[in-house]
């Protein structure tokens, strides 16, 4: 007796939202218009460089960094529900440990020179993972804002022992010099005959990023992700179907410390030097900003936030020729810093008040109003 | 000997000052289950105001004068940002306040500019001796009013009709609600008592130094005073500030010679360890309110 071969699952044309099975569902790409438009996307990125001239390049190449700082975020505050104002905190450590590994051992700072970024990009990931699993007991022993208070602090005692510990930051107002880009002896921060370093710079970066998004996507669409989602949404509830808080609130912060390690250690490879008081509130509260103007609990809102508050300053920058009353110059009042400043709280509300799921509820909206046009659904 | 009780005594003073910080943070916690992280700006307000106010009205209608103001200003921004959100996760509160905070910073700060303004305090830096030690004046001000402060408050809960309603409020919201207790109104009432007392406690800040741009991360401090205490607990607020000042204030006289690897200026984040170790062991503070969680 033959039994007939169970049907392969397959996508109905013109019925996006009817799956035959979960593994459709849970595709990374579970609808046609998405392969297309996300393949068409990478292509338009790989071929800005050649368009755009270098300044804009560098601010792209560092809004991809950010990119992947915002998703290990987004990893800890939006899927597993844990508000931590830490990040900065996670950057400091990966990029001083990348800064470390590479940096010149004759300088006056730390420095092992080994320049490889396949040796210092996992390693800053790694020590910035330990730090975050070293956090996380507090966090399974407290909840909510007792939490964001802790991280909070975590920020300040990380800010005195930068500025404290000059030879290995360099000291506040002084710096030192980030980490090397250099794979097997090809130096991405050096322009080379067929590119040029901001070129380079932005290539390897969206590379990474690409890399670092779809190991996170894998990671919410698995079992960890719909448990860091159960602990979000009901902590009570996931522990008693199984969900251990103590265990995936200690993994929760893990990954997110390695991206944010990860992110930390890339950042200033584009403009080559930092000082520690860079690592400061502000940063925590712009990183929490990405998160909740991308979207809260979504990669690709991720992305979109950290690109948006990258490029935020760049466009304040062009504002005094249209605004008369707003200053240039740092000593006016208002200046564009100021502005800028006022406008990353202001947007912070904002999206709070009017669209809760940040950027991506604005193209989910855009998205289902064209799906049905011109009918109203 | 004396260099130990001084330096207790200038804690207890700035102590004091955190102390009415962390009640403006528990008021509005207990009455929003929000933690208010503007409280910064409404500090930083408050000082930059009696410092322009203090020239045409003397220093203590114009703390008066900016106690109102900022209280004003605090249940305006109640108002406009903070009620629109009711029943939304108080994480996206909480991150609201944040973003106030961050864009009223940079307004403030545009009034104080690169200066530093005095607020013209009539106690300065002079000193005078109490019982064999000698203790600034201001620090003997501070603690003196936020003892007034702090009496008033509690008779204010204790005794008064509104107060009875902010104490049910906290208890239970809809309990209260269906008790005729108007919620909104205990709303608007517990920020603008924050924003009273963050007024207060700048203009104390402010005396001896003055108020400069740097000024706010002073009002965190009182972070780690209500972790210390416990989010839900008004005394626990004022003993967490006043174990907050000590601790900072004996950290700076005694850390350089004790443990100089700890590095410059160590007292400013030493509130920081102390919330670090005192959660490790107490997750709910001194005197906060245990969860207990029923299915």
């Amino acid at each position: 007796m033959t039994t007939t071969p169970a049907r392969r699952p397959r996508q109905l044309s013109g019925r996006p939202r009817f799956y035959t099975s979960y593994a459709q569902q849970l595709r990374m790409f579970n609808t046609r218009p998405k392969r297309v438009s996300v393949g068409v996307l990478m292509a338009l990125a790989v071929l800005v460089p050649f368009y755009v001239n270098d300044e804009v390049l560098q601010l792209l190449a560092v809004g991809f960094v950010a990119s992947i700082g915002a998703i290990g975020l987004n990893i800890v505050t939006g899927y597993a529900g844990q508000i931590s104002l830490g990040h900065a905190f996670f950057l400091a450590i990966g990029a001083y440990t990348a800064a470390a590994l590479s940096g010149d051992p004759d300088e006056r700072t730390i420095g092992f020179g080994i320049t490889n970024l396949l040796v210092w990009l996992p390693a800053a990931g790694l020590v910035a993972a330990l730090f975050g699993v070293l956090v996380a007991p507090l966090a399974t022993r407290l909840r909510g804002l007792y939490l964001a208070i802790v991280t909070l602090g975590l920020v300040f005692l990380g800010e005195h022992i930068f500025k404290e510990w000059s030879s290995l930051t360099g000291g506040p107002g002084v710096g030192r010099p980030a980490a090397v880009p250099e794979l097997f002896g090809y130096r991405f921060d050096e322009g080379g005959e067929l590119l040029t370093r901001d070129q380079q710079l932005y290539l390897l970066m969206l590379v990474l990023l690409a890399i670092f998004a779809v190991l996170a996507f894998n990671l919410v669409r698995s079992k960890v992700g719909r448990a860091f989602s159960a602990v979000r949404d009901r902590d009570i509830a996931a522990e008693i179907m199984g969900v251990s808080l103590r265990k995936y609130k200690t993994l929760a912060f893990a990954v997110s410390s390695f991206y944010a390690g990860c992110a930390g250690a890339l950042l200033y490879t584009v403009a080559g030097f930092f000082d520690p008081t860079s690592f400061n509130l502000l940063m925590s509260v712009q990183y929490i900003a990405m998160v909740l103007i991308g979207g809260a609990g979504t990669i690709s809102g991720s992305i979109m936030g950290a690109m948006f508050i990258t490029l935020v300053p760049r466009l304040t920058r062009e504002l005094p020729a249209y605004v008369p009353f707003i200053a240039a110059e740092p000593t006016g009042v208002p200046n564009v810093f100021q502005v800028e400043t006022v406008l990353y709280g202001l947007l912070i509300i904002g999206f709070l008040i009017f669209e809760p799921r940040g950027l991506y509820g604005i193209w989910v909206r855009l998205r289902n109003y064209w799906k049905s046009w011109p009918f109203s659904y | 000997m004396i260099e130990f009780l001084q330096g207790v005594a200038g804690g207890l003073g700035d102590g004091s000052v955190y102390a009415l910080l962390a009640l403006g943070f528990v008021i509005i916690y207990k009455s929003t289950r929000v933690i208010n992280f503007s409280q910064p700006a409404f500090m930083l307000a408050g000082a930059v105001l009696v410092s322009y106010l203090v020239g045409p009205l003397g220093f203590y209608l114009a703390v008066a004068v900016g106690v109102l103001v900022t209280a004003m200003l605090a249940l305006g921004v109640e108002r406009v940002a903070v009620r629109p959100m009711i029943g939304k996760p108080v994480f996206a509160i909480a991150i609201i306040t944040l973003g106030i905070d961050i864009a009223m910073r940079v307004v403030v700060n545009g009034f104080i500019g690169t200066d530093v303004r005095q607020v013209g305090d009539p106690w300065g830096l002079a000193s005078r001796p109490l019982l064999g030690v000698p203790v600034q004046e201001r620090h003997i001000a501070m603690v003196l009013t936020a003892a007034v402060a702090v009496a008033l408050l509690f008779a204010f809960f204790k005794y008064t009709r509104i107060g009875l309603a902010m104490r049910a409020s906290a208890v239970d919201q809809e309990a209260a609600l269906t008790q005729g207790v108007s919620v909104g109104t205990v709303f608007a009432l517990s920020w603008a008592i924050a924003g009273g007392l963050a007024a207060i406690g700048g203009t104390f800040v402010a005396t001896g130094a003055g108020a400069d741009q740097q000024m706010w991360i002073i009002a965190l401090k009182a972070l780690p005073a209500i972790i210390l205490g416990g989010l839900d607990s008004l005394e626990g607020a004022v003993a967490g500030g006043l174990i907050i000042g000590v601790v900072e204030s004996l950290v700076g006289t005694y850390q350089a010679d004790i443990a100089p690897w700890l590095g410059n200026n160590f007292a400013v984040v030493s509130p920081y360890v102390v919330m670090l170790l005192v959660l490790l062991v107490r997750p709910y503070g001194l005197f906060g309110t245990r969860e207990v969680e029923r299915v």
